[in-house]
């Protein structure tokens, strides 16, 4: 089942997750939407609910947040090649990420998040759509880097740093990622190219091991603490987890960088 | 080595598929038979570009366009091959796609992009794909290889369900199986007894080489 389906059919677990990492003390929670655009819900059977799917993904997040926690509305890549590499042209890229962004800016988040994305083209055309939807509402935006210190799509993060500086959206960075090294390496070089930038770091928690039939991520809540510390050191400001972050991960970052 | 060879090798290696389309008739037209040609020239042109890959050199948009260019040369290559009642050695048979309740694409059409720029014939079934459907495939295909994606923790166990019904349908001793993804790894391959892990297309295909021995 696709995770979007959750928001009507199970909604309380999902709003549970997000109440725990409430609890455990962030400030910023992610909208479960990473894969609501268009394209990716289409694969899912609900390509005519993009408007939906985000909107009641806003609900269920702000129920948790309550009024102390911001909410941001979550896109991620669109799962295919843009021209020349696949079929899908920039202009309708564009398109894809406004309608999610303009859903998802109605139902009232606070900052659009775009995230683990590999292909600097789609970046812009996610930063285009949400510009284009987003009537103002702050654009974050970071990569992943997780091949030889580059995406997978052989960006480098200095070469992200120059684009995404020169675009002038609020703050960027990196996350998710092959491991906590690789992002650091990433960070200090954004850090480098645009220093006046505020820096958004989530990274996983470490790397996926297997632990009897499940895989669980190698990093203790006090590694992401440590490496939060030093990602502030970087520039960042905002820090948080990727996959395998638990809500002890986002607590023990929290006890570190909010002091 | 010729000099159209080894300039249509380059253009696979760079990744120009307008060159490499030009290329091969060239060669064609200088009377160099397809079989050389593809032995030759693509064949280590996409060594070099998986080398290049290993060694970080090279990223995934340098392997997409080098398999293009491969698939633009051998788009003039083949109708030569069936005109002369040859065809390419054909390395194995693999069934490929992403397990049920998953719909990540890009890295499982990556696969079986170089698997058939290797040399392999590829039934790729898409995205969330049921169990029974790779068992159809496979007894449809006689395939002797089978490539299972899953980028989800949740949808991983679905990988093993399909060897469950691999087994089932006594298909298991046909097929190597290969498991693919970012929460899978070698030591998953091994808990829910599939043949071999690939971290990436790349190493996929040396993978899959190596399981048939080819």
């Amino acid at each position: 089942m696709a995770p979007e389906r959750w928001l009507w059919e199970n909604p309380d677990p999902v709003r549970d997750v997000h109440r725990a990492y409430v609890e455990a003390g962030a400030d910023l929670i992610l909208t479960c939407t990473f894969g609501g655009t268009q394209v990716r819900l289409e694969r899912a059977g609900l390509a005519e609910r993009v408007a939906e799917v985000n909107r009641r993904a806003v609900e269920v997040a702000r129920e948790a947040a309550g009024s102390e926690v911001y909410v941001a509305g979550d896109i991620g890549p669109l799962g295919e090649f843009l021209a020349p590499l696949g079929r899908l042209p920039y202009g309708r890229a564009v398109e894809i990420f406004a309608e999610q962004a303009a859903a998802l800016a109605e139902a009232g988040v606070d900052a659009l998040y775009i995230e683990t994305m590999s292909d600097l083209n789609e970046v812009r055309a996610a930063i285009e759509g949400a510009r284009q939807a987003g009537s103002g509402i702050p654009i974050f935006a970071t990569l992943s880097f997780d091949r030889h210190g580059r995406t997978n799509m052989g960006v480098r993060p200095g070469q992200a740093a120059e684009a995404l500086q020169s675009l002038g959206i609020d703050a960027f960075g990196a996350n998710c990622g092959a491991t906590l090294e690789m992002t650091e390496g990433a960070v200090a070089k954004m850090h480098e190219v645009a220093p006046q930038v505020p820096l958004v770091v989530k990274p996983n928690a470490g790397k996926p091991h297997m632990v009897g039939r499940e895989v669980v991520y190698d990093a203790t809540p006090e590694d992401m603490a440590e490496y939060a510390r030093r990602f502030v050191s970087l520039g960042a400001q905002v820090v948080g987890g990727c996959c395998g972050s638990t809500p002890a991960h986002i607590a023990a970052i929290a006890e570190a960088v909010k002091g | 080595m010729n000099e159209i060879l080894k300039q249509l090798q380059e253009a696979v290696v760079v990744g120009e598929p307008d060159q490499a389309r030009e290329l091969a008739a060239q060669a064609l037209e200088a009377g160099i038979e397809p079989l050389p040609t593809i032995e030759e020239a693509l064949n280590p042109g996409m060594q070099i570009v998986g080398d290049r890959y290993e060694s970080g050199e090279y990223f995934i948009p340098d392997l997409v366009m080098a398999a293009e260019a491969m698939k633009a040369a051998m788009a003039v290559l083949e109708p030569a091959l069936m005109a002369r009642q040859e065809q390419r050695q054909v390395l194995g048979t693999v069934v490929i796609g992403t397990v049920e309740g998953d719909i990540h694409e890009i890295g499982k059409s990556l696969v079986a992009t170089m698997l058939s720029a290797a040399g392999f014939q590829v039934y790729d079934l898409g995205v969330d794909v049921p169990a029974s459907e790779f068992v159809r495939l496979v007894q449809e295909t006689g395939a002797n290889v089978v490539g299972l994606s899953a980028l989800l923790t949740t949808t991983m166990r679905n990988q093993e369900r399909v060897i469950e019904a691999l087994k089932e349908a006594n298909l298991r001793a046909q097929v190597r199986v290969v498991v693919g993804g970012a929460p899978a790894s070698a030591d998953w391959a091994q808990m829910i007894g599939a043949d071999a892990y690939a971290e990436n297309a790349n190493e996929a295909v040396g993978v899959v080489r190596q399981l048939l021995g080819v």
